[in-house]
């Protein structure tokens, strides 16, 4: 028996996945189409990470039928014409690579992507630390690499020409929790103090360090900033040290199990400040509410999207039928950021007028996709110098009545914010 | 004032809980001399057979410990006949080796059976009490006396019954205990099964207030060691010394100074006292 190595794994699965991916454009070639525009796609398609990777799988083969096929009632990029209509109608159609969530992985699955299948340009790839050695296969080839879902601030901090993020950054996170603060103060509130309370490792001690910058350059008091290592056993010295400092509001990063603890401390001390914000969203994990039940109500966290702005936005609730009626299930926020940077792919393609990679570069750098276009509570698309897209933001989502309601910006808003929350006794 | 008496108060409750998950690592340790790695991964075993009880059976975890205790100590005994016994006059390494793969055959058997996901109890009445003015959630008082309870009845065990001073004997001399007529491979074994018991009931009233995941074991190994050494090898009422000093330090000096280094503190307590006193708090010289 032949011993499986890596690179003769790497070729069979390759081989596989590029056979599935083949399959439907082959009986197009059938049909007397000219050859179709190649797009790479490199996520975790397996491992832990694989229903993740499902998710954006079904999210980017949606947005590559909308531009292929005509929907003349959706007013997305591309979508009302069948083909990309600069380059005569070709179609789109994406090779798949698998990170299998390892960024050496990632890297060579890019490579090959480039190199055997013939990408024009590519997408990826969920984790920053994938994304980052990824893109750095394309930029080393000179091939445009957009990421629409990874949100380390690092990853256009690098100086890279070919590299372009249209979703939001951690830092755009934070800034978000405190523009809604400003918001209530304009409301009335009288909000000052904040509390920050973070795992110490570097999602959480990142996130942390970034919104005690954010709380000072505004103006607002630090009163506690607690880290602890996670799991933790308990949280208690940290919450009480936190309640001593009477904060107006909490901003956490914290993991789900952390986030759980967090919660029943927070009830056996019968306090909760005005709000608690939290990073990475573990309140919009089901566990964490059948954990806590009814004592999870009224945390906040930022989402870089939620279905519920469908209510504002009626684009979104017809995308999303779209996507409930090929794929079962409702579109995530992962879902609907790698749909987004599918078409803005699509849309720069299509503008360059031709398959050279420095045509599809300059048309990104040229991308101007209005807000009312796009899934997206954003007003449009537009990279700055780095490549990040300039209006990327995102929503606070509030537990309320045991659901998800976007609460902010008030524009999109679904639900009314509950702030202050109320207290334990009155819930 | 009112935040040191808080912290204190909820600290004597977190070390009686930390102190029954040291319980049975005390008794192995000590009647055996076997440094049990995969402690930890019992305790979260037991969560799991606790909260898959309540979420498909309905039942109460407070209600729990008749049915997951005695499977637990079933466990413990079946663990000592496959695997323990075999190590038992081992070299050190080979014990370290034999628990450390232990710990991950049983954490990784929980990542294949139930996933990486996290679950906890949640019911509706779940209330605190006040205790000595400070406001202490139910579950937890019910896991500190539990806790009491359980040292109590293991020490009375081990002083007025025949069967406890043999596990006594056995643990101080070997081979006299042997002469004497005491089956000392049968102690050991009970020493695993009550260990392994005693772990499994810190799980059963844990889970009320904290969630289970596979690796929910790494926050309770450490502390669980840190007891035993501070309390006393060889004594397990050590373990209950040990287990409320570090309770107390960490929630004293953690919410006095910065709760980011309360485990620094626990810690340098531990350190401390193996170079003043190797033996312990209540240990004995000369063991």
């Amino acid at each position: 028996m032949g011993r499986m190595t890596r690179r003769r794994f790497l070729q069979y699965s390759g081989a596989a996945l590029a056979s599935l991916a083949l399959g439907d454009p082959l009986s197009r070639w059938a049909v007397g189409q000219e050859a179709p525009v190649t797009v790479g796609a490199v996520y975790p398609l397996t491992g832990a990470l694989a229903r993740i990777g499902a998710a954006i799988r079904n999210a980017i083969e949606l947005a590559v039928e909308i531009v292929n096929n005509p929907y003349p009632d959706l007013n997305l990029p591309l979508a009302r014409t069948a083909g990309l209509p600069r380059l005569g109608g070709r179609r789109l159609r994406v090779v798949w690579g698998d990170s299998r969530g390892d960024p050496a992985t990632g890297r060579a699955e890019a490579e090959r992507l480039i190199e055997r299948e013939g990408a024009v340009a590519l997408i990826g790839s969920y984790q920053s630390a994938v994304t980052a050695t990824a893109s750095l296969a394309a930029e080393a080839r000179g091939i445009p690499f957009l990421n629409p879902e990874s949100s380390s601030p690092r990853l256009t901090e690098r100086g890279f020409k070919w590299f372009f993020r249209t979703g939001p950054h951690d830092i755009t996170f934070t800034r978000i929790m405190f523009d809604m603060v400003e918001d209530l103060k304009r409301r009335g509130h009288r909000i000052s103090r904040v509390a920050i309370l973070a795992e110490d490792s570097e999602f959480g001690a990142t996130a942390a360090g970034v919104a005690k910058g954010f709380a000072q350059s505004r103006g607002y008091t630090v009163a506690a900033m607690e880290l602890y290592t996670s799991p933790p056993s308990s949280l208690t010295a940290e919450l009480l040290r936190i309640r001593a400092a009477a904060p107006d509001f909490v901003i956490g990063a914290n993991y789900l199990v952390d986030a759980i603890l967090i919660t029943r401390t927070l009830k056996e001390m019968r306090w909760f400040p005005q709000g608690f914000m939290v990073h990475a969203g573990f309140t919009t994990v089901p566990d964490y509410l059948n954990a806590v039940g009814r004592d999870g109500y009224y945390f906040l966290a930022r989402a870089p999207w939620a279905l519920g702005i469908a209510r504002r936005k009626p684009l979104v609730a017809r995308v999303n039928e779209l996507y409930r009626r090929k794929h079962g299930a409702d579109m995530d926020e992962v879902a609907a950021r790698a749909f987004t940077g599918m078409l803005t792919l699509a849309d720069a393609i299509n503008r360059a007028g031709s398959t050279a990679p420095a045509a599809i570069q300059k048309a990104l750098r040229e991308t101007n996709i209005p807000g009312a276009q796009l899934i997206m509570p954003w007003q449009g698309i537009q990279f700055d110098d780095k490549g990040q897209n300039r209006y990327a933001t995102g929503v606070m989502v509030q537990i309320l009545d045991g659901e998800y309601k976007v609460v902010w910006p008030f524009e999109v808003a679904e639900a009314e914010l509950a702030w202050p929350a109320p207290p334990w006794d009155r819930r | 004032m009112e935040l040191v008496w808080q912290a204190a108060v909820s600290g004597v409750v977190l070390g009686l809980v930390y102190a029954l998950v040291a319980l049975g690592l005390s008794l192995i340790w000590g009647v055996m001399d076997v440094v049990n790695l995969a402690h930890a991964e019992y305790l979260m075993l037991a969560m799991y057979a606790t909260y898959w009880l309540w979420a498909l059976g309905r039942l109460d975890p407070a209600l729990a410990f008749p049915v997951v205790v005695p499977v637990f100590f079933g466990l413990g005994w079946l663990t000592h006949q496959a695997l323990i016994c075999r190590i038992v006059r081992a070299p050190l390494a080979a014990q370290i080796f034999a628990t450390f793969g232990l710990l991950f055959v049983l954490r990784y058997s929980a990542f294949a059976a139930f996933g990486p996901n996290v679950y906890g109890v949640w019911r509706t009445g779940e209330g605190t009490v006040t205790v000595l003015g400070v406001s202490v959630a139910a579950s937890k008082v019910v896991a500190a006396g539990v806790s009491l309870a359980a040292f109590g009845l293991l020490a009375a065990f081990l002083r007025y019954t025949k069967t406890g001073k043999a596990l006594q004997a056995a643990a101080q001399n070997r081979d006299v205990a042997l002469a004497l007529g005491i089956p000392v491979d049968r102690m050991y074994a009970l020493s695993w099964g009550i260990g392994v018991a005693s772990v499994a009931l810190a799980g059963v009233f844990l889970i009320p207030f904290y969630q289970v995941s596979p690796t929910i074991g790494d926050a309770f190994l450490l502390l669980a060691f840190a007891s035993v050494v501070l309390g006393g090898f060889g004594r397990v009422d050590g373990a209950l010394v040990g287990g409320l000093s570090i309770g107390l330090l960490e929630n004293l000096l953690g919410t006095l100074v910065s709760p980011t280094f309360k485990f620094l503190f626990v810690f340098a307590a531990f350190v401390a006292m193996l170079l003043v006193r190797p033996q312990g708090l209540l240990g004995d010289v000369g063991r």
